[in-house]
């Protein structure tokens, strides 16, 4: 008997469904809680813990005014511009690249050491990161055998240093997605263009990074949207000191939610990323459908 | 074989909907079961042994009623934030856990503890209790909700060898904080590889830097923080900017450490295993359990800690009455609002807190005593050399205003201190910025200028 048109196409849904029951459940859900709780004055302790109550927009007022938001919107930006957009994505790219040309032997002891960095739990990755960078670390250490005064990294340059050991440990997603891409280059069309008598970077620019479009694109949205939300790194390596320095938006949501127990304002802070990070997601998303022909 | 891959398949999807259609456990069981919740690290030990203890003599007193611990591995502010996120749901609340003196009042608020006044009324070992630790469990409406543990004093800790080095008499007694910079200013000028005299600074050591240092500076100047009967905290003292410029005196001379390792979170790691037993430190403020980390047993093991180290009360600013300041907090156990066996719960409370245990306890963490009959035990007395003295401390000692708005005031203070040290700001604009910071939390109602 053959099934109707209708209920084929509702079959058609349901291997899906334990995905998508499973996306609603634990990612929908918590938005959703962070959205709720953000406009009530919900406590870790205290009265509001017992029977919160809805505030409106109290806590996003409260944000705009708190002086340490702008700081740490800033310093958010900072953080992805020059680690993930700048840092990994060129980086990987720059890479992917050499490592075509490169001696295989070359190639892959280049790629395993970067890939290293990236297979670390990330706690264990900001531990090592710490150790690299404190007073008493590696570094100080290799500038001591060569002579040179020691500095304290993590006061003194928080940002360079926190953004430093993003790009350490997060370079290689680019690498192996950028190398994916080249491979996907026919050969045929860079020996035309080489027969056309374009040189090296011509052949870059016109031919290569154009036709890997796609690519530069999800890896963008993807290294943008993961340094986004990094925690662990900056949590360990500085706590978002010294005096905010260092304080990017999930440390201030984490810092107001449970140090000072106003799951509120937190979840206020969190929903300012949850909406930033979207709206990165929606460009990307733009852009990938531009990018195919 | 396809088909066998199909069969194995289901079997295993049958086998797991089963199981756990098993595994929450039957309701009578679960009832039986004293889930106990406290802080354990690599440095601090005392309360899992003292739980453990108590434990066994619970469960071998009452047949069929299994304890289970659930040490929970952070420092004191996680430690905190992970308790309030186990309390905040009946599946996974404690029935006993271990709190903090300053958490007590925004718990009882939140609904977290159990009244337990009918229940202390029934114990006999109540009435050995001081008055002062029981205060420390009351919460606003009168009610008490927890048991102290201990209570603990703060106080100078020196290094004999250091200050004998610099030709400065031991014992020594600082009557004023001139005494404390000239001193240190002697130390620096005899050996400039030694640390003076620290204070704590800055958000790195969080807590530490109120309750060892910054209070004791603001308290001996005559000022408060809040003032108790208003119920407001207190704002533009002039006592507040003298304690930031006294701290700005000790890190611009260098007779503390560097700012970038004041606000190193490990500091007192270095200041207990390092410094203290290279005499490499003069002097620092720190909490009377000290000896806790020196003595066998402890995590920095230091053998001749007793004939080297010595204590001084911190002294007022210009000397003025009562002399001394010193800052107490402590920790209590409480009952958790939502078990469903309060007796058996509380009964678990009075076996871990009897005489035994709690001297046991006292004398491993070097708290101060505060059973009457735990304070005159010699084993207590003779628990370390130090016990009489940062006891006596107890007459001049502070408690921090533990109202829920309390961790985001302290976190203000600390960044005043962090300000001045690093230079960033001068003691008047650090204390200026306080001022703005302690409106925007409390509202400008709830402050009282002074």
């Amino acid at each position: 008997m053959p099934v109707p048109a209708a209920a084929r196409q509702l079959i058609r849904y349901l291997p899906v469904l334990p995905a998508v029951l499973l996306l609603l459940v634990f990612l929908a859900g918590p938005v959703f809680w962070a959205f709720n709780a953000s406009f009530t004055n919900a406590g870790l302790t205290g009265r509001s813990a017992r029977d919160p109550s809805w505030v409106g927009l109290d806590n996003y007022q409260r944000l705009l005014a708190d002086p340490v938001f702008p700081l740490s919107l800033l310093l958010t930006v900072v953080f992805v511009a020059g680690s993930a957009v700048v840092g990994q994505n060129l980086l990987g790219l720059v890479l992917a690249l050499l490592m075509r040309r490169a001696r295989p032997v070359v190639s892959s002891v280049v790629g395993t050491t970067v890939v290293a960095a990236w297979v670390l739990p990330e706690i264990v990755a900001a531990f090592a990161a710490y150790a690299y960078f404190s007073r008493d670390g590696t570094l100080n250490q290799l500038l001591g055998v060569l002579g040179l005064g020691g500095q304290d990294w993590l006061y003194a340059f928080p940002m360079v240093a926190i953004m430093l050991a993003n790009v350490w440990r997060g370079t290689a997603f680019s690498m192996l997605v950028y190398r994916a891409a080249l491979h996907d280059v026919p050969a045929e069309v860079t020996e035309a263009a080489q027969m056309d008598g374009a040189h090296g970077w011509q052949r870059l620019a016109f031919i290569t990074l154009p036709m890997i479009r796609g690519s530069i694109t999800t890896n963008l949205m993807l290294v943008t949207l993961q340094t986004l939300a990094v925690f662990t790194l900056v949590w360990v390596m500085t706590a978002g000191g010294p005096a905010n320095a260092s304080t990017t938006l999930p440390v201030l949501a984490y810092l107001e939610a449970f140090k000072f127990g106003d799951i509120g304002y937190g979840t206020a802070v969190a929903s300012v990323l949850i909406l930033i990070g979207a709206a990165f997601g929606l460009v990307y998303v733009r852009l990938l459908k531009d990018a195919r022909p | 074989m396809r088909c066998r891959a199909l069969k194995t398949m289901s079997l295993i999807a049958a086998a797991a909907v089963v199981l756990t259609a098993c595994s929450p456990g039957d309701p009578g069981d679960a009832a039986k079961t004293l889930k106990v919740a406290y802080q354990k690290t690599d440095s601090f030990t005392a309360v899992d042994t003292m739980l453990q203890a108590a434990k066994q003599e619970f469960e071998a007193a009452n047949q069929g009623v299994s304890v289970e611990l659930q040490p929970i591995q952070a420092n004191d502010d996680d430690y905190g934030t992970k308790l309030a996120l186990a309390l905040r749901s009946p599946s996974t609340a404690p029935d006993v856990f271990y709190e903090d003196t300053f958490k007590v009042r925004s718990d009882v608020d939140a609904g977290y503890l159990l009244k337990l006044d009918s229940h202390l009324e029934g114990w006999e070992d109540w009435d050995k209790f001081d008055d002062g630790a029981k205060a420390a469990g009351r919460a606003d409406d009168g009610g008490t909700y927890a048991v102290p543990l201990g209570t603990d004093t703060r106080a100078i800790w020196y290094n004999k060898k250091v200050f004998t080095n610099a030709g400065i008499s031991v014992p020594w007694e600082p009557r004023s904080w001139q005494d404390i910079l000239d001193t240190a200013r002697k130390i620096k000028a005899n050996d400039p590889g030694v640390v003076p005299f620290n204070m704590y600074a800055g958000k790195g050591t969080g807590e530490g830097t109120v309750m060892q240092g910054f209070y004791e500076l603001l308290y001996g100047t005559g000022s408060e923080l809040y003032d108790e009967e208003a119920g407001k905290w207190v704002v533009g003292s002039a006592g507040f900017t003298d304690s930031l410029a006294f701290l700005k005196t000790l890190y611009d001379e260098q007779l503390a450490v560097s700012p970038a390792e004041a606000l190193d979170a490990n500091i007192w790691k270095k200041v207990f295993g390092e410094w203290f037993p290279n005499a490499k430190l003069g002097a620092t403020v720190e909490g009377s359990y000290a000896p806790s980390f020196w003595q066998e047993g402890g995590s920095y093991e230091w053998p001749g800690y007793e004939q080297d180290m010595g204590v001084a009360p911190f002294p007022t600013r210009d000397g003025q009455d009562p002399g001394a300041v010193s800052m107490s907090g402590g920790w209590t156990l409480a009952v958790g609002a939502g078990t469903k066996d309060p007796d058996l719960a509380f009964n678990f409370l009075t076996t871990a807190l009897n005489e035994k245990n709690s001297l046991a306890f006292t004398v491993e963490s070097s708290q101060i005593a505060v059973r009457q009959d735990v304070a005159a035990d010699p084993g207590y007395l003779d628990g370390n050399p130090f016990v009489k003295e940062v006891s006596e401390l107890v007459s001049v000692t502070r408690y921090r205003p533990a109202t829920s708005d309390y961790p985001r005031i302290s976190a203000a203070v600390q960044e005043a201190t962090e300000a001045v040290i690093t230079g960033s700001r001068s003691p008047e604009e650090a204390a200026a910025d306080y001022d703005v910071a302690v409106t925007e939390i409390v509202g400008s109602d709830k402050t009282v200028r002074k």
